[in-house]
């Protein structure tokens, strides 16, 4: 486990419903922390009362059944949910320091240091070299083209598609096979150099050897980034993720070390699901 | 009671007819409406394609000095009644404008008179049987002859029929598309870019919605009345110009371009933003960067339609004057002009029976024009088309 697991709540529940807070764990090592966070979807709430603190260069990953609300309100990391007219939050949703929620808060900002790989590998329909390229160069970060042809390569490295990608810079990305299309995604995201990646489902729609080869990728990544995944899948959580937070019907039942959670759930209902009683 | 495989074929055996009845009514609509098209075309080249056959006849031609007044003088008579009167029309002029060429003579292939064109072609015409004769004649002689009727694309509109061409209605028709594409494509696409991408849905953008789907249905002549209000009457635009016509036919196109682009900008599916917004796009630039790009071969088909639906339309530009008589091609957008259909009409009304003939070869002018604009729309399309 990470070094820098956190200290157990000391509390009469232990870590059960009521994560982290800011006593456990220098605030410098915070990625987000939430508080008292509440989403709703016209006069649905979505998210109840949400209480969480994320770690820096971990793989935290968000599970539970359908419609409990992880990719609501991993969409609120990034602050995505704008773009669904209905929703309405309300709560402390700080990074760095910051409400991410603020009026002041500018949103492209907030994307540029939040990154994001959705469910669907989704590249834009236009040259492998120019997916990468794009958000650098639509952020100023590179200006001669000799510094952007380095920024491709290294995001194509990182994220473990170089090597095979080399060769057809120029191709579309959508010719890419489903689990490269994933990764040149999870390239775009880390070009632009964001202190979290946020991965929705990241390999729900990709075969088991592209899955394993995005979980090996996840956790090489976590030397860089801060990643937050939502995953169905338990077995995934339990390989790739630092700490679990089992949401259930908007709420947080549990979250906790991976390896503590998975051995020893605190709450029934976690331990229902992790067994695969439902869900 | 037991459901064998012949009991169930009994009870299916009411559905079964019942569909494939309706299947050979489906296919019957089908051919009917190929059968009414064929039959039109059919009708069109019949009647369309004489029109570009035009009789020519080999003839003497005298400059002398009593041409410079009379330009029968520069014919044989016998030829008199058989040459268009355009020609004999034009020999004073040509003299008075070259006078060194008094006392020469060429031989020339010149236009026929409509009447005898008509004869030849096999048409109603008012020559009687001595003329008729006449002619049978000089044809056996090998003095006139069908040649392509060159004057039909090189002439604007005239009274004397074998004279009338279809130039001035084609130029007219350029220069009137170019003003309602100029206006209509900007204003459409970026109307629809709002509507689509960044209005908030509530019942004021519901409203332009739904007025912009009805203004699409409205008869084109009051686009007509507007445009003779508004752009003439009260910004003075000049009467029967390209740039009436134009800004009233834009009026006509906008509503289809905007629905058009709209439904362009739909089809970008969603995840294609989430994307650029997922990179920190501002929502200018994903619908600069992203959508448009993919949007743009359904733009332009929708405009390429819009804009030969309006090539198509005569009633709007009949209010505000398009329907004028143009003998020289318009060279500005204030000139007055007409167009295509607007020609069309005209010579439809005219009694001759050569103006038959024109009518039918200038709907098929028109009709070529509008099936390659449209297949160019299908071929943009394909080109452009992008798989995501």
């Amino acid at each position: 486990m990470n070094s820098q697991a956190p200290v157990m709540n000391e509390q009469q529940e232990p870590a059960v419903g009521q994560p982290y807070t800011r006593n456990d764990k220098a605030s410098h090592d915070l990625s987000f922390s939430v508080r008292d966070l509440n989403l709703w979807y016209g006069k649905n709430q979505a998210l109840k009362n949400l209480n969480i603190d994320l770690f820096q260069k971990n793989v935290t990953a968000l599970i539970g059944p359908s419609g409990c609300g992880k990719s609501t309100f991993l969409r609120c990391l990034n602050r995505m949910n704008d773009l669904i007219p209905s929703v309405r939050t309300e709560g402390l949703v700080e990074m760095d320091g910051r409400d991410v929620n603020a009026a002041k808060m500018d949103v492209v900002a907030l994307r540029r240091r939040v990154g994001m790989v959705f469910q669907k590998p989704n590249p834009f329909p236009k040259s492998i070299y120019e997916n990468v390229a794009y958000a650098p160069r639509m952020h100023d970060l590179v200006s001669r083209k000799a510094d952007q042809d380095e920024l491709v390569e290294k995001a194509l490295r990182d994220a473990g598609l170089w090597e095979e990608a080399k060769d057809k810079l120029q191709e579309p990305g959508t010719s890419l096979s489903g689990g490269q299309q994933q990764r040149l995604c999870i390239a775009r995201a880390i070009a632009v150099q964001p202190d979290v990646i946020l991965m929705d489902e990241p390999t729900s729609a990709l075969d088991p050897i592209s899955t394993a080869t995005i979980e090996d990728l996840m956790d090489r990544l976590k030397q860089q980034f801060t990643i937050i995944t939502v995953t169905h899948n338990m077995q995934q959580a339990a390989r790739v993720a630092d700490y679990t937070a089992f949401f259930h019907l908007g709420e947080i039942i549990e979250y906790n070390d991976t390896k503590v959670m998975f051995s020893t759930p605190a709450k029934k209902k976690t331990e229902d699901y992790i067994s695969g009683r439902y869900g | 009671m037991s459901n064998t495989f012949d009991d169930i074929s009994q009870q299916l055996k009411r559905r079964h007819r019942k569909s494939t009845r309706l299947k050979w009514i489906t296919m019957g609509s089908l051919g009917l409406a190929g059968l009414f098209l064929v039959l039109f075309f059919a009708d069109m080249l019949n009647k369309g394609l004489p029109a570009f056959q035009q009789a020519y006849i080999q003839v003497e031609i005298n400059y002398n000095e009593e041409a410079e007044t009379d330009g029968r003088q520069a014919f044989e008579e016998e030829f008199l009644p058989v040459i268009s009167r355009t020609v004999v029309r034009t020999i004073p002029l040509e003299l008075r404008n070259n006078p060194d060429m008094v006392g020469a003579s060429t031989n020339e292939w010149v236009l026929v008179d409509s009447e005898v064109d008509q004869y030849l072609k096999g048409n109603r015409s008012s020559l009687d049987p001595e003329q008729e004769a006449a002619i049978d004649a000089l044809v056996e002689s090998g003095k006139v002859e069908m040649r392509f009727n060159t004057t039909f694309f090189t002439n604007g509109d005239s009274k004397i029929a074998e004279y009338a061409g279809i130039l001035s209605a084609v130029v007219g028709t350029v220069m009137t598309m170019i003003v309602t594409l100029a206006i209509s494509f900007p204003i459409g696409v970026m109307t629809a870019v709002y509507l689509e991408e960044f209005a908030p849905d509530n019942r004021f953008t519901q409203i332009i919605e739904i007025n912009i789907n009805n203004l699409a249905a409205i008869p084109s002549i009051l686009f007509g009345l507007l445009g003779l209000a508004i752009f003439i009457n009260f910004f003075g635009v000049p009467r029967s110009s390209p740039i009436a016509g134009g800004m009233t036919l834009a009026l006509m196109t906008l509503p289809v371009i905007i629905i058009s682009t709209r439904a362009a900008l739909r089809s970008v599916p969603e995840s294609i933003r989430h994307a650029g917004f997922g990179v920190g796009c501002s929502r200018w630039q994903v619908v600069r960067d992203h959508v448009l790009p993919l949007a743009m071969p359904g733009i332009m088909t929708g405009s390429i339609i819009g804009l030969a639906q309006a090539m198509g339309e005569t009633a709007p530009l009949i209010i505000v004057g398009m329907v004028a008589f143009i003998p020289d091609a318009s060279v500005s957008f204030t000139d007055a002009a007409t167009v295509m259909p607007a020609q069309i009409f005209t010579w439809s009304g005219e009694p001759e029976q050569a103006f038959v003939e024109k009518t039918a070869g200038g709907i098929l002018v028109l009709l070529a024009i509008l099936i390659s604009l449209n297949a160019s729309a299908v071929v943009l399309r394909k080109k452009f088309e992008r798989r995501w």
